[in-house]
């Protein structure tokens, strides 16, 4: 489980988050969801330690992330996995590459092992012999499954993934947040997945946290999330007129 | 002058980010090849043209300068030979490779920032300053010396065929100036400075690639920052270096 506990956050005198306080669950896929500017990418990156949290504190299961030092960040470092919104794939390296440098650098196994757990990861994001390709050659939805390989290839216990549909049509969508979402249930991995794409929503969503200028509006499930009673809220999922036609707003 | 101080501190901040334990010797190793080939190998063709066409122009420059019957000829491929070591196949090199290598250290660095690839190194645990820059800075620091060899040989060479092409002056006088009073501690001085402007050049612009924000527009003024910065580092490390060093 991934704690957050009264995080504030801000940059050149902006507040951008505002006493977050929200717990994300063991073997569910929990979702950060709000506007553009809302302060989601910021949330996520504050959980994962590349922003510090000015006040708060962020805990891995019983350990206190934010008091951690370099050395035993990254430790705890090695048991998680991220996937960037447009992928962050090493450009000088191939898909086999980018998936086998955590191998490399961090266990002793030989180059046939690595070989063998590569192409494993690739086999579950269904791109079998890509190996060879560099990230200039792939599309955008390849550079998404890559990115969901690499970020598995070290086994996390934990997963995040800062909008991993943008940028992609809706059929390569679900696919991706199918992929996610099975290889959240088969490992039992706290996965958290910064989005505002309400088909993700719907079909992944099962702990959502709904984020509005810097503060937590709204906390439930897929289920909670089409009868809340909350305007921001419901004007965030139902901004879309054909949502707007299915309410009969 | 405070932001002076501040970029000062963040350098070297920096440094002991890149000197840092490397997580894997043998990755490095590879890395090095890699940086020595993009680094080095690829500066060869563009320090081969300038030295000879500088050699030539030098030993040009001295035949008219020097048109005196009070002055022996054979001093016009002494100075060539001087000019080349002393100062250009060091210094003036190191300036034109700061522009060519600088800028695509800082480029390469700092589009990595923006598109969250040193991110992606950092969530994995890896200490992305010293897995993208070390190699670098290795790489040119054994690399650059071996130009600066190569540059002088080739100067000199440029000076022989210039004096062979146009008659200016008689070729065995050059040979002859090239061999009068050579103090092999000049070789030295010139590989020391050579050396320390290649760890200018990489961790300047290395550094200014790393801080990068934003977007493209920004990448283009980080290497340009890195370009000038790094070349005015050079000239400041020039002069303290021949203090130091020669006199």
């Amino acid at each position: 489980m991934i704690r957050a506990e009264h995080i504030c956050k801000t940059f050149d005198g902006h507040t951008v988050l505002d006493d977050i306080s929200v717990d994300f669950e063991t073997g569910c896929t929990n979702l950060i969801i709000g506007r553009s500017g809302s302060g989601k990418t910021v949330l996520l990156k504050t959980l994962v330690g590349l922003h510090e949290p000015d006040k708060g504190s962020v805990w891995y299961d019983e350990t206190n992330y934010t008091q951690l030092g370099f050395k035993e960040r990254k430790a705890i470092r090695k048991d998680i996995g991220m996937i960037f919104q447009g992928g962050a794939l090493l450009d000088s390296s191939t898909v086999e590459e980018n998936i086998k440098l955590p191998l490399d650098l961090f266990t002793e196994q030989s180059e046939e092992e690595k070989l063998e757990r590569v192409n494993f990861c690739l086999q579950r994001v269904r791109l079998e012999n890509a190996n060879r390709l560099y990230p200039a050659e792939l599309s955008g939805g390849m550079i998404k499954r890559v990115a969901i390989a690499r970020a598995i290839v070290m086994n996390p216990r934990y997963l995040f993934c800062d909008e991993p549909n943008s940028g992609l049509d809706p059929q390569t969508s679900i696919v991706i947040d199918n992929l996610i979402h099975e290889i959240t249930k088969e490992y039992n991995i706290t996965t958290i997945i910064n989005t505002h794409d309400m088909n993700s929503v719907m079909e992944i969503g099962e702990k959502i946290v709904y984020i509005h200028e810097g503060h937590k509006w709204w906390e439930g499930t897929n289920e909670e999330i089409l009868h809340a009673e909350n305007r921001e809220l419901n004007d965030f999922v139902f901004a879309s007129a054909m949502a707007k036609r299915a309410k009969g707003m | 002058m405070l932001k002076v101080f501040e970029l000062i501190g963040r350098y070297f901040m920096l440094m002991g980010k890149v000197f840092s334990r490397p997580e894997k010797a043998s990755i490095y190793r590879h890395r090095i090849i890699y940086e020595m080939e993009a680094i080095g190998i690829d500066s060869i063709g563009l320090t081969a043209i300038i030295s000879v066409f500088i050699g030539a122009v030098i030993t040009l420059q001295m035949c008219i300068n020097l048109e005196s019957p009070f002055i022996p000829q054979s001093l016009i491929g002494y100075a060539t030979r001087e000019t080349m070591i002393l100062e250009f196949s060091s210094t003036v090199v190191a300036l034109i490779l700061s522009g060519k290598v600088g800028s695509a250290i800082a480029s390469e660095i700092g589009t990595m920032r923006i598109t969250e690839q040193i991110d992606a190194l950092e969530i994995m645990g890896i200490n992305s300053a010293s897995y993208l820059i070390l190699p670098k800075i290795v790489a040119a620091v054994f690399f650059f010396p071996l130009l600066t060899i190569l540059s002088i040989g080739i100067g000199i060479v440029g000076g022989y065929l210039i004096s062979v092409a146009t008659g200016i002056m008689i070729p065995s006088n050059y040979i002859d100036g090239l061999l009068l009073d050579f103090r092999p501690y000049s070789i030295t001085y010139s590989l020391i400075k050579s050396a320390v402007f290649a760890f200018i050049i990489t961790s300047v612009s290395a550094f200014f690639g790393y801080y990068a924000k934003g977007n493209s527009l920004e990448v283009g003024k980080a290497s340009t920052r890195a370009v000038v910065v790094g070349s005015v580092v050079i000239m400041i490390f020039n002069l303290i270096l021949t203090q130091i060093l020669l006199i």
